[in-house]
């Protein structure tokens, strides 16, 4: 059986970012095992620019940010496996990988970064009503097939959901000679960047209709049309407000889910509210040895972000490795989430051995103008910090410094405070 | 002229109105912050953006280009058409130039993924 220090599941953002790191703190027996037939991950596809302003501190498109970690990479000489998928991790490290050439193989880690990303909400997880024919894609893999593989889907189009793909989406099949009809958002708001809103929809000429969603989809054999209807404050169609849109094409931006199948069958702990693993400051799951990062974690809206969270579990499993695989039997405290704050990650620390300072990563629970980020350990403020306005598109970073939480044995909590 | 705007530096998303004369900005409201008036008047006096697409290569693969500079906004379209349109030859590399000036923007056309 193949042995490795550090096996990295997943070459994207995250994995790369994580191999780097790991090497750059000792380790040189390292793996990445890729899925796809390159290094990139979902960046390959995101062909617009805005990536990179804080890691490289200019403006790149996706491929472009993935290309330079994909050469620091192999400058390095990390080992990466492509057309790999990972079948099975267990418990005690060994991993199932199933390639093309070799077949089915197991391998033995000493240390494991899950680094999968996520996947988004398909049709059946939003429960439209309809038929379901040809013509009904998710943003990302209208992207993929657009950008990368150089089909666009549709000429007339109705995109359902105001994420930050569909949005990306809307301008993109605008530039390829379609006609996007409407962007329906079910929320009185846009879960889209505001930059996005105006640079997709309004530069063309693109309705976002808020408190809006797809109530029926027309069309047996291939899509036909929609029909959308005004909500009401319970997300309750109102009637009397349909309206048909016909189209080609349903592009469905409504949210994002972690990829977890392999984290739970090792039997990694899950936190229900961000749908990734619960992890300690080092990104370590309940799992000794297992870490996790980027959007398997949680999901993230910048991938410099990403970069920055998977460099700190490349660091960790470096630790876990040199000091023999052996468990941080210390004390932890946890991170409670309050009042307004929606999840943290970490949700605990071992305060008595801390590799560096602590993030505190967290989305908030909704709009909060005017109002202080607030984290106590026990009744004791570690910071308090003013913002004009916090939303939930947007994922906060919190640095508390490495001395104000040595030997702390209180639990911390995050909240914000309205002024 | 009066003139509506979304300000785009920061979440809170200020709808901006801006006064024009002669196409030049005599005052802005709506902002609650000194980056709203900036922003306000680069949207009117000269609103640019980067475009991204892609290139079928003449073998018959994508590959993603961008304007290595902002664009005039109103040229969006006119530029993606001759993006479009350029005729390139696997293998390329992250930043080959595929066009030197495009439509006279001044800005290159380069290629951001390395492909072939």
């Amino acid at each position: 059986m193949r042995e490795f220090d550090l096996v990295i599941v997943g070459g994207g953002p995250a994995g790369m970012a994580a191999a780097v790191s790991a090497k750059e703190h000792g380790l040189e027996n390292i793996v990445i095992l890729e899925r796809d037939s390159e290094l990139g991950g979902i960046l390959n596809q995101c062909i617009h620019n805005g990536f990179g302003l804080h890691t490289f501190k200019e403006e790149l498109t996706g491929p472009e940010y993935a290309e330079r970690y994909a050469v620091k990479v192999r400058e390095m000489g990390i080992p990466v496996e492509t057309d790999t998928m990972v079948l099975d991790i267990s418990a005690d490290r060994v991993v199932t990988i199933l390639n093309r050439g070799r077949g089915v193989e197991e391998i033995k880690a000493k240390s494991v970064i899950l680094a999968m990303g996520c996947r988004e909400r398909p049709r059946g997880a939003l429960n439209i009503p309809g038929y379901r024919p040809q013509g009904v894609y998710t943003a990302g893999t209208a992207q993929k097939l657009v950008n990368c593989e150089g089909y666009v889907p549709g000429k007339e189009v109705v995109i359902l959901g105001s994420g930050d793909i569909g949005l990306i989406m809307a301008r993109r099949m605008s530039l390829e000679g379609a006609h996007v009809a409407a962007v329906a958002e079910l929320m009185p708001y846009s879960s889209g960047l505001k930059r996005n809103i105006v640079q997709c929809l309004d530069d063309y000429g693109i309705p976002l209709l808020l408190s809006h969603t797809v109530v029926d989809i027309k069309g047996k054999e291939k899509l036909e049309g929609v029909v959308i209807a005004q909500v009401d404050e319970k997300n309750a169609p109102i009637a009397g407000t349909e309206q048909f849109y016909p189209c080609d094409t349903l592009l469905l931006s409504c949210g994002l889910i972690p990829e977890n199948e392999l984290s739970k069958n090792c039997g990694v702990e899950i936190d229900p509210r961000t749908n990734g693993p619960v992890v300690d400051e080092g990104l370590e799951t309940s799992i000794d040895g297992v870490f996790a990062c980027g959007n398997v974690l949680h999901v993230h809206d910048l991938v410099d972000f990403v970069s920055e969270e998977a460099a700190r579990a490349g660091e960790s499993a470096a630790a876990f490795v040199k000091r023999g695989c052996t468990a941080d039997d210390t004390a932890a405290i946890k991170v409670i989430p309050q009042n307004g704050v929606r999840y943290t990650v970490p949700a605990q620390i071992h305060t008595a051995d801390l590799l560096g300072d602590v993030h505190i990563r967290f989305r908030v629970t909704g709009v909060f103008k005017n109002c202080e980020i607030v984290i106590k350990a026990g009744e004791t403020e570690l910071l308090r910090r003013k913002s004009r306005i916090l939303v939930p598109s947007e994922m906060l970073d919190i640095i508390i410094k490495k001395d104000r939480l040595a030997g702390v044995s209180e639990d911390i909590t995050a909240a914000i405070e309205e002024v | 002229m009066t003139m509506e705007l979304t300000c785009i530096n920061c979440p809170m998303g200020c709808e901006l109105t801006v006064e024009t004369e002669n196409g030049e900005v005599v005052s802005v409201s709506g902002n609650t912050c000194k980056r709203g008036e900036i922003y306000a008047h680069s949207e009117i006096t000269a609103p640019t953006r980067t475009v991204t697409t892609t290139v079928i290569s003449a073998e018959g693969r994508p590959v993603p280009v961008k304007t290595a500079q902002p664009i005039p906004k109103d040229k969006i379209f006119e530029c993606t058409a001759a993006i479009k349109s350029a005729v390139i030859h696997l293998p390329v590399k992250v930043g080959d130039v595929v066009i030197d000036d495009l439509l006279g923007t001044g800005s290159q056309v380069t290629v951001t993924k390395s492909v072939g």
